[in-house]
Order: C-alpha cells, then sequence, then structure tokens
C-alpha cells in the first residue's frame, strides 16, 4: 500500500519497525502532493527540501537504534497562522505574505521533539477569519469530496490536506469553529481542545481570549495522538494550565455503556439543514446502541452565543491586527508620506476585505460609548452560556451537536454576504465561548458530501470527546471512506 | 422602520477607520456602512438577554498570579530582529517621518 | 494654576523587562539588539508577566501611602504611533471591572521652607515604547528612526492630582518623589530617560494643555515656565487657551502642537487576554511592607536625633539619596553633622550646580569632605582656601591634602614670614594705616589686605594681633 494512505500511528510503527523509511513516507506524501495540489490547493508553501533531510535523520536515528519519537517519520501540515522558524508564515495575507518568523510556536517544537515531519504550510481564511477559506489572499482551497465547493474553514487547507491524503495529520486552530468547520466539511477529525490545554505561543492572535490550536486526522485515534504531543503546559503561555500531560489514546475503545450524551435540541433547530439533522439523531441512535443514555437537553442562551463570539473576536482582533504597520515586518506601502498615511495606506493595501471588516466593527465596539452595549454585554453574554453549560454537564456526560447547520456550500455562494457566512458558524462558537473542548467527526454522507456532529465535554474531559468519537467511528457503516480525486 | 436600522454613519465609519489606520476608498464607505447596519441589526438580538447582575467573563479560566522570574533570557541575534524589516537603515528600524 | 504630573518612571533595578526576558540595561547599546518576538510584538508572541515588577510596584505604592488593590488587571491601551511594538500598550485602566495596582496615597516635600502635600490619583505598571530617532528635528525629518531596545521596560505610572501650583513646586515634589523610588531602590532617577514626565497645566481662565515628553526634572520646571509665559501671552492678547497636547522640544526648549496621538475616549481599553489577573493578598503586602528598606521621612526624623540637624537640613538632604548617604558617610568620618550639612548645603551644592553632575558621579568623595574640615579644623587652612580646595577637589579628584600641597596652600602661621607681608602691606597703605591708628575699626582693611597678599593663606588671626602688635609699636613709637 502506498504509504500516503496509512494513519499517523501506522506510518510511525511501521517506520519504528523498520518496515518503511521515513524517506519513503516523505516522498509518497510528496508525490500526493505534487499530483493533488494543482485541483485541491490545501498547502500554501511545502518544504520539500528541509523534509528530506529530517527524514533521512530518523531513518539514522532507527538505524542505530536510537529512541525515536511518537511521531517518527510523520509528515505534518501546519496551518498558516502557526509560527515556523525560518519558514514564511503569512496568514494568507498579503500584509504577512513574506514574513519568516525567527521562532517556532511551542507546538512545532514539540511535534519535531517527537519526531514529527512539518511538511508544509497549509491555506487558510486570511487571519483565521473566515468559514469557508476563500478569503485566503492565495486564493481558496477546494473540498476534497466535491471540488466546486469549499472545504468550509478557517483551517480548510488543514482538513482538506488531510482529507485528501496528502498528510496524515494537521494542525488547526479554532476560535469560533475554524478547526471542527472544516473537519466537518471535508469529512474528517478535528478537535478544539480545553481553552488553556494547547499552548498558543507562536499561534498569530485573531481571538486569543477564545483560540485554541488543535489536531485535524482521519481518525480519532491519530487526532488523540497529536493532541497528546501538542497539549500540556508551557510557560511561554500565561493562559496555559499547568496539569500533567496526557496520553490521549489511552481512554479510546472503552465502551459507552451508561455515557449520559444530551442532545442539543437549540442546535438541531430551526434553520439546520434537514439531513444534517437526520444524520446528527442517527448518530444519537447509534450510541444508544452502543449502550450511551440519550437525552435531549435545552440551552436556550446559546442562541445568543452568535453575536457576542462575534463582537468578542471582532473586538480583540481589532487590536491584535493594529501591529501590521509595515515597520517591523510585513507589507508596506510604497508611497513616502507621514506616519498616518503610510500606516493607513499600508493596513488598506495589505489586508482583504473581510480583514478590514472585522477590524473596523471591532474597533467600533470597544469605542467609548458602544463598549458598555457591545463588548462588556458579550462578555456577560459569555459568562450566561459557560453557566448554562455547567448546568447541562450535572445532568449528562457529554453534549452532542451538528458541527455545522449545513453541508459544504459552494464556492462563491456566501461570500458577498458576510452575514449570512457569520451564520454558519451558529453551532460551533458557544463551546469556544465556555472555553470547552470539543471533537467534529463525521456521522454521515448525504449526496457524497460528509456531515460531522460534534461532541462537547466539560473542561479538560477531551478524553471523553474522543471516546465517543472513536466508539462512533468504529461502528460507523462509512468506516475508511475516503473522497475520489 | 429603515430609520432604526441606522446603527452606524458613514461619518463613524469613516472616524472608526481612522482610529483603525485604514484607509477607505468612497466605494467601501458606503458598502460598510450598509453592511454595518446589518450585522449590527444582528447583533442588537443580544439586548433581548437581560443580563442584569451577571458579571462579565474577564477570563475564561480562573487562573491567577502567572508571573516569570526576573531572569534574562537570549534576546533574539541581532541579524534576525531586523530580518523582517520592510525598511531600516543600519541598525535600525525605518518608520515614516512624523510630520 | 493648577498643575498636574504624570511620571514614568522606569523600574530600573529589574533585571529584565517587563513581559519578557529580554535584559533591561539597554543604555548604550547596540540599537534593536536587546529584542525578542515578544518586545518586537512579532505575531505569535505572548507577554509573562515579570513578577518582581509587581513586588517592586506594592512597594512603591506603599511608600506614596497608597491604596494596593486585592486585585488587578492589565488592559490593552489602543493608539498607533511608531515607537509602538504592538500599535496598544500594556497598561493597567479602570475599566469594566479592572482596576490599577494602586490608588489614592500622598507625598509631602518641602517648597523652599513651606511643607506642601499633594494627592496622588493612581499607579499602574506598563510597558515602555521604543524610542524615536529623526534625522534633525521631529518636524523635518523625512524618515523616524526606531530602536526597540527599550520597548518593554517596565514602567511605572504615578499620577498626581492637578494641586501643584508652580513650576518650582513641581520640581520639588519630583526630587522628592525620585529620593523616595532611590531608598526604596527600586529606580535609580540618574540613568537617562529613567524618570520622566508629562505634565497638564490650566491657568485661570484658559483650556487644560498636556505637555508631553519632559524627560528631566530641570526640564518639566523649563518647560512648565515656558507654558505659562506662553499662555498667559496669549490671554493678554485675548486669545482662549484650547485644550490640547503639546511637545516639548528640549533641543529649543519650546513646546509645539502636536496633534498626533488619540484622546482619552479613543484609546479603547480593554482587559488583556494574554496575561491573568494579579491577586495581592494582605500577606503579600505586608512582607513586602516588611521588606522595606528606610524611606526619605524616616531617615530624616533619625537625622533629627542621631545628628541634631535643624529640620531643613534633615529635610534637604534626605530629599536626595545620594546626598543623605553622603551625609552619613562624611559624619562617620567627621564628628560635627551641623558643619557636614552646611557645607554639602552650601558649597558643595553650588559646585554640583554648576557642574551640572549629581553628588554620586561627582569627585568629592565623602573622605574628602571630612579631610578638608580636619584642615580647616587643625588651622592648616582658612575658610577661604577651603572653598578653593573643594573646587579643585570637585574638579581633579584629588585628595584635599594633596591639593593644599601641590598649591602651597598652607596657612602663613610663620611670625616672620607674616611680618614681612604686613610691613609691605603698610608701606603700600600709608594712608590706611593712618586711619588705623586714629581709628581701630579701620584695622579690618589692613588684614584684608594682607589675607590678599597672602592669596588667603595668612592666618587671621595671627594676622589680626601681628598688626595690632605693630600699630601698637607705631603709637608708642610716635
Amino acid at each position: 500500500m502506498e504509504p500516503y494512505k496509512l494513519g499517523a500511528w501506522e506510518i510511525s510503527q511501521k517506520i519504528r519497525n523498520r518496515e518503511l523509511t521515513a524517506r519513503e513516507c516523505i516522498v509518497s506524501f510528496l508525490s500526493r502532493i505534487d499530483s493533488l495540489e494543482p485541483k485541491v490547493k490545501a498547502y500554501v508553501s511545502v518544504l520539500r527540501e528541509a523534509v528530506l533531510k529530517k527524514a533521512e535523520k530518523i531513518d539514522k536515528k532507527v538505524k542505530r537504534g536510537e529512541r525515536v519519537g511518537m511521531l517518527a517519520g510523520v509528515a505534518v501540515a501546519v496551518k498558516d497562522n502557526i509560527c515556523t522558524k525560518g519558514v514564511k508564515t503569512t496568514c494568507a495575507s498579503k500584509i504577512l505574505e513574506n514574513f519568516v518568523p525567527p521562532y517556532d510556536a511551542t507546538v512545532v517544537e514539540r511535534i519535531e521533539a517527537e519526531d514529527g515531519i512539518v511538511i508544509g504550510k497549509t491555506n487558510m481564511d486570511e487571519f483565521a477569519m473566515g468559514s469557508s477559506t476563500e478569503t485566503s489572499y492565495f486564493g481558496p482551497t477546494r473540498n476534497p469530496w466535491d471540488l466546486s465547493r469549499v472545504p468550509g474553514g478557517s483551517s480548510g487547507g488543514s482538513a482538506a490536506a488531510v482529507s485528501a491524503q496528502e498528510a496524515p495529520l494537521a494542525l488547526g486552530s479554532d476560535t469560533g469553529g475554524s478547526i471542527r468547520c472544516p473537519a466537518s466539511f471535508c469529512g474528517v477529525v478535528g478537535l478544539k481542545p480545553t481553552y488553556g490545554l494547547v499552548s498558543r505561543y507562536g499561534l498569530i492572535a485573531y481571538a486569543n481570549s477564545l483560540e485554541q490550536i488543535g489536531p485535524l486526522a482521519r481518525g480519532t485515534y491519530d487526532c488523540a495522538l497529536l493532541l497528546s504531543v501538542i497539549g500540556g503546559y508551557d510557560e511561554r503561555d500565561s493562559t496555559s494550565v499547568n496539569r500533567a500531560p496526557r496520553d490521549y489514546t489511552r481512554s479510546l475503545g472503552k465502551d459507552l455503556r451508561g455515557l449520559k450524551v444530551g442532545v442539543l435540541r437549540e442546535l438541531i433547530g430551526l434553520g439546520t439543514d434537514e439531513a444534517v439533522v437526520k444524520a446528527v439523531l442517527e448518530c444519537a441512535s447509534k450510541l444508544e446502541e452502543m449502550g450511551a443514555l440519550c437525552q435531549e437537553i435545552s440551552l436556550p442562551v446559546l442562541s445568543y452565543a452568535l453575536p457576542a463570539y462575534y463582537l468578542i473576536a471582532m473586538s480583540e482582533a481589532s487590536s491584535n491586527l493594529a501591529r501590521y504597520d509595515g515597520v517591523r515586518y510585513g507589507y508596506r506601502t510604497e508611497v513616502d508620506l507621514d506616519w498616518n498615511q503610510v500606516f493607513s495606506k499600508s493596513r488598506r493595501e495589505g489586508f482583504g476585505a473581510e480583514v478590514k471588516r472585522r477590524i473596523i466593527l471591532g474597533t467600533y465596539a470597544l469605542s467609548a460609548g458602544y463598549y458598555d452595549r457591545f463588548f462588556l454585554k458579550s462578555l456577560k453574554v459569555a459568562t450566561l452560556i459557560k453557566r448554562s453549560f455547567e448546568k447541562a454537564f450535572q445532568q449528562v456526560d457529554v453534549l452532542l451537536a451538528p458541527t455545522m447547520p449545513l453541508l459544504p456550500f459552494r464556492l462563491g455562494e456566501k461570500i458577498d454576504n458576510p452575514l449570512a457566512l457569520y451564520m454558519c458558524d451558529v453551532d460551533t462558537v458557544p463551546v469556544n465561548l465556555a472555553g470547552l473542548p470539543a471533537v467534529s467527526f463525521p456521522c454521515g454522507f448525504h449526496q457524497g458530501l460528509p456531515i460531522g456532529a460534534q461532541v462537547i465535554a466539560p473542561p479538560f474531559r477531551e478524553d471523553l470527546a474522543l471516546q465517543v468519537s472513536f466508539a462512533y467511528e468504529q461502528a460507523a457503516a462509512f468506516k475508511g471512506r475516503t473522497p475520489t480525486l | 422602520m429603515a430609520l432604526s436600522k441606522r446603527h452606524i454613519s458613514k461619518e463613524e465609519v469613516e472616524h472608526v477607520a481612522w482610529l483603525a489606520r485604514l484607509e477607505l476608498s468612497e466605494e467601501e464607505k458606503e458598502l460598510y456602512t450598509q453592511q454595518f447596519n446589518d450585522i449590527l441589526d444582528y447583533f442588537q438580538k443580544l439586548n433581548e438577554l437581560d443580563t442584569e447582575g451577571v458579571p462579565p467573563t474577564l477570563h475564561v479560566l480562573e487562573l491567577v498570579n502567572v508571573f516569570r522570574k526576573d531572569e534574562v533570557k537570549p534576546s533574539l541575534p541581532p541579524e534576525e530582529a531586523l530580518a523582517n524589516a520592510p525598511r531600516k537603515r543600519g541598525r535600525f528600524f525605518e518608520a515614516p517621518r512624523i510630520l | 494654576m493648577k498643575i498636574g504630573l504624570e511620571i514614568h518612571c522606569q523600574l530600573t533595578s529589574l533585571k529584565t523587562k517587563l513581559f519578557c526576558g529580554c535584559s533591561s540595561d539597554y543604555r548604550g547599546k547596540t540599537p534593536n539588539t536587546f529584542v525578542c518576538p515578544v518586545c518586537l510584538g512579532l505575531p505569535g508572541s505572548l507577554p509573562v508577566l515579570n513578577e518582581k515588577a509587581v513586588e517592586l510596584a506594592v512597594m512603591v505604592a506603599l511608600a506614596l501611602n497608597c491604596e494596593v488593590a486585592p486585585q488587578t488587571f492589565f488592559v490593552r491601551k489602543n493608539y498607533f504611533y511608531p515607537d509602538m511594538p504592538k500599535n496598544f500598550q500594556i497598561s493597567q485602566y479602570d475599566v469594566g471591572g479592572s482596576i490599577a495596582i494602586a490608588s489614592g496615597g500622598w507625598v509631602g516635600f518641602l517648597v523652599g521652607k513651606t511643607r506642601k502635600t499633594v494627592r496622588l490619583r493612581r499607579i499602574h505598571l506598563e510597558e515602555d515604547p521604543g524610542k524615536l530617532f529623526y534625522h534633525g528635528t521631529i518636524d523635518t525629518s523625512p524618515y523616524t528612526l526606531v530602536d526597540y531596545n527599550r520597548a518593554g521596560i517596565a514602567l511605572l505610572e504615578i499620577v498626581t492630582e492637578p494641586e501643584l501650583e508652580a513650576p518650582a513646586e513641581a520640581r520639588a515634589f519630583l526630587q522628592k518623589l525620585r529620593s523616595i523610588l532611590e531608598h526604596l531602590g527600586v529606580s535609580d532617577g540618574g540613568l537617562e530617560g529613567a524618570m520622566r514626565c508629562d505634565a497638564n497645566i490650566s491657568i485661570e481662565g484658559g483650556g487644560r494643555v498636556e505637555v508631553k515628553n519632559i524627560s528631566s526634572f530641570k526640564d518639566v520646571e523649563r518647560a512648565l515656565t515656558f507654558e505659562i509665559v506662553r499662555q498667559r501671552d496669549l490671554l493678554k492678547k485675548g486669545v482662549k487657551i484650547q485644550t490640547e497636547t503639546r511637545h516639548w522640544d528640549d533641543v529649543r526648549r519650546t513646546t509645539l502642537s502636536l496633534r498626533v496621538k488619540e484622546e482619552e475616549q479613543d484609546y479603547r481599553y480593554f482587559l488583556e487576554p494574554d496575561l491573568t489577573p494579579v491577586r495581592i493578598s494582605q500577606e503579600m503586602v505586608e512582607l513586602l511592607r516588611s521588606r522595606m528598606p528606610e524611606l526619605p521621612d524616616a531617615r530624616k526624623e533619625r537625622f533629627l536625633k542621631a545628628y541634631g540637624l535643624p529640620e531643613y537640613d534633615a529635610e534637604v538632604l534626605t530629599s536626595d539619596r545620594a546626598m543623605a548617604d553622603f551625609f552619613e558617610e562624611c559624619a562617620k568620618l567627621y564628628d560635627k553633622p551641623k558643619a557636614v550639612a552646611n557645607w554639602l548645603m552650601g558649597d558643595v551644592l553650588q559646585c554640583l550646580h554648576s557642574l551640572e553632575v549629581d553628588i554620586d558621579q561627582a569627585k568629592l568623595a565623602p573622605q574628602y569632605l571630612a579631610e578638608m574640615l580636619k584642615l580647616m579644623d587643625r588651622g592648616d587652612i582658612s575658610i577661604k582656601i577651603a572653598k578653593k580646595v573643594l573646587w579643585e577637589v570637585m574638579k581633579h579628584g584629588k585628595s584635599p591634602s594633596t591639593v593644599v600641597r601641590e598649591k602651597d596652600w598652607w596657612r602663613i602661621t610663620d611670625l616672620q614670614t607674616l611680618e614681612g607681608y604686613i610691613a609691605q602691606v603698610f608701606k603700600e597703605y600709608p594712608k590706611a594705616v593712618e586711619d588705623a591708628l586714629v581709628d581701630e575699626k579701620t584695622i579690618h582693611y589692613l588684614i584684608g589686605k594682607t589675607m590678599e597678599a597672602t592669596g588667603g593663606k595668612a592666618d587671621p588671626e595671627l594676622t589680626n594681633a601681628l598688626i595690632r602688635k605693630k600699630l601698637s609699636q607705631m603709637k608708642k613709637g610716635s
């Protein structure tokens, strides 16, 4: 079998057992990338030479009988808002088109410490602002299941790369659903960790208080494996929680008997595509068959999550993105004028339309006179949402909901209507406001397009969410299905 | 009512864009003003919710007193500090003139 | 007239910056070599708070009689400027449930001989921006050069109520504040740019004018005086003083209107999401209080008791930590503290002013002053010579006895030598001799002339006696 078809765990096992070399694996992925990228466009950059050198190093280690890491020889696609030392990190924006970080994000260090190989940087919505990967300065990524459709976003490149077998593992970031949405649209597993579990050091900020880096993979096991590598305390991130490191693959395989699953009524409610509702309810029945106890849970306050999320995210973004002024790094306009004009022009020319929209709205929401009405109000709504989840978790162990209220839509279908696009995030944002972990996994197909369900767990109970995802995956009728490309 | 939909005027958009140092064309100003009003109209939904006495979530985590010791760590190698600068002069970043 | 000050003082005793491990010892270093992803504001970097900075801030708050907040937060102050690595400054502000590290407080100080107290509004921690350099001046430079070595240095902002009533008061207050901070050991005000100040001033019938970019205490007095004159002139001409922000040009020593930065309502303060709240327990406050060194007011009390100094002397000396240290060192070596105080507050201070140095950088060491005083006591030099010796010591750093020896400034006590000088004076000023023979009070003229002839080296008492003796001999002889 071609190595690119293998999962991450299998690859590292085969390399460790000398059934495969890391070099063979990397070469296999590089040629897969070469043949598919013209169609899929998942990557912004591919590190052709560096990866071969790294692979050879790992092969030498194996040969000498040295210990190799958990990700030995495994190619990892990294979203292009995660800093990689000496490798362009663009956020898919013109303003950072030539930015080369002088340092690695903590997650990248951890992957390399386990002998994983960053194979390329993946496409995304500009500065992670979008749900379709259409706002990328480098053009959109396509959905491997239907090239005329979007892969979701903002980590669309990461999800598409994994789905199209251009990498076994990928890193994404999830501010309001940016891992789960493309995981759902591309039919892969994606996990948004509890806020504070994974270090944000080196993640180029969109909305600091909401976002986490997380893993994407074709199966739950690999997803758990990557989470085990990247999770854990980092003294460089003040919001990182100091907890003992954990191997998330261990809880997989536990059966679901007695597990209480709450099906979120609001999120399967009005406005959700019927096919999605059907698939999620069938998923719930399947879980029941496996011994889980399903009940409907209603959290009416979740319907206020979307505006609260957008106001907080835009406000933080307006401040985070102020640093792009063309002095220390990034795009600078050619004209020589005073600093106010040079800043204003550089930012006008460097940012795309959606980024500008969010910066201006965020600036507005933080302005004197609107602060209380918009920003502060949103923070209070976040408190109510967090409380309502806490209450729900007194009744059930995990919550089940659709990841997206709709099927992957066509490129260009929604891009001219910002509000319509924002509405797509309605099911994913509550989790970010409450800082909870959630995993999105494929729960069915409709007319050849994947549908995702998400399991939401209490803080730091990624193990529970992964356990459900893994159990369902083992029983799913479409297990192992991949897009035809 | 059409009037009650006007949350933000074109002049406000101009002012806020200036605060954010974003130059906008006339068309952008028009388009954004209209889009912002639609979006803010939807965001108004928050007003339905009574948040009297609810504390804001300042941090979703309950972490406090996360500190670092006052110990020197290496700075960037000199060539790396300026490597990304669009313009530099000697060891300085070159910013635009003030006036 | 109402003057309020915002003092930005660097916590210079910290080894690293406020939010990163870059060394804070940036002065005189190659530009942009003391920077890292955090203080350069590189995308993806995150701040981590320096624990020591919080401790020092609490100690300052206690020393300035402030109330320490049980829980404090950091916020972002959003505005664009080329010296800002992130185009927001991590600071503290009372917004949305967040409060600064300390509020209230007061500082008592002496203006001339009058005691004055100024109240403080708040104290907060924030990061210093980078430093801008111009080709020529700010208004003509075709570009701006930026050095971010200073960016991220821990600053303590201390805001007073607008209760100062004259430029000299502002200066006296700042002197006392500096002394307190130096006694605490948190900030060395002698370092370039370690203590900077924005001043707001409103005079009757005018708007509030804020003057920024004042980088020394001397300049605070200059800038305020300049503003008062400028504003009074405008008022005389019937021009209304607008509320505005002006920039102090320390080269041309003027203020100029500079509409560059946002106004208060445009800063869009909000909680810094990358930092956690800081909780300051009562135990921590008490622990820090117990670690605090002696402060100027306590030291002043001790000076009163231990050295028997008058209150004024004690206050003046303790308003400058280096001066107080110098005094104590010297008083250990020379047991007449009042004499030491007099010399320090008089001639020494004068010398320092004209040489434009602080006492801790001066070439005068405590043991030199003590040695000089002893030379005087022993009668080796006169007070007049002592003043000359002081100058030489301050200029060249030689010990007083070396100076006296090299310059041959020993007091002339040899009778024969002195009689020779006196005989010469009597010969040159016969009229004065005649006067002195008639009216004894005019004898001082002859003494003065003799002192002059010896370059001040003659022993005055001996000279007095010898002249009287000579005059009475002349009377007898006539």
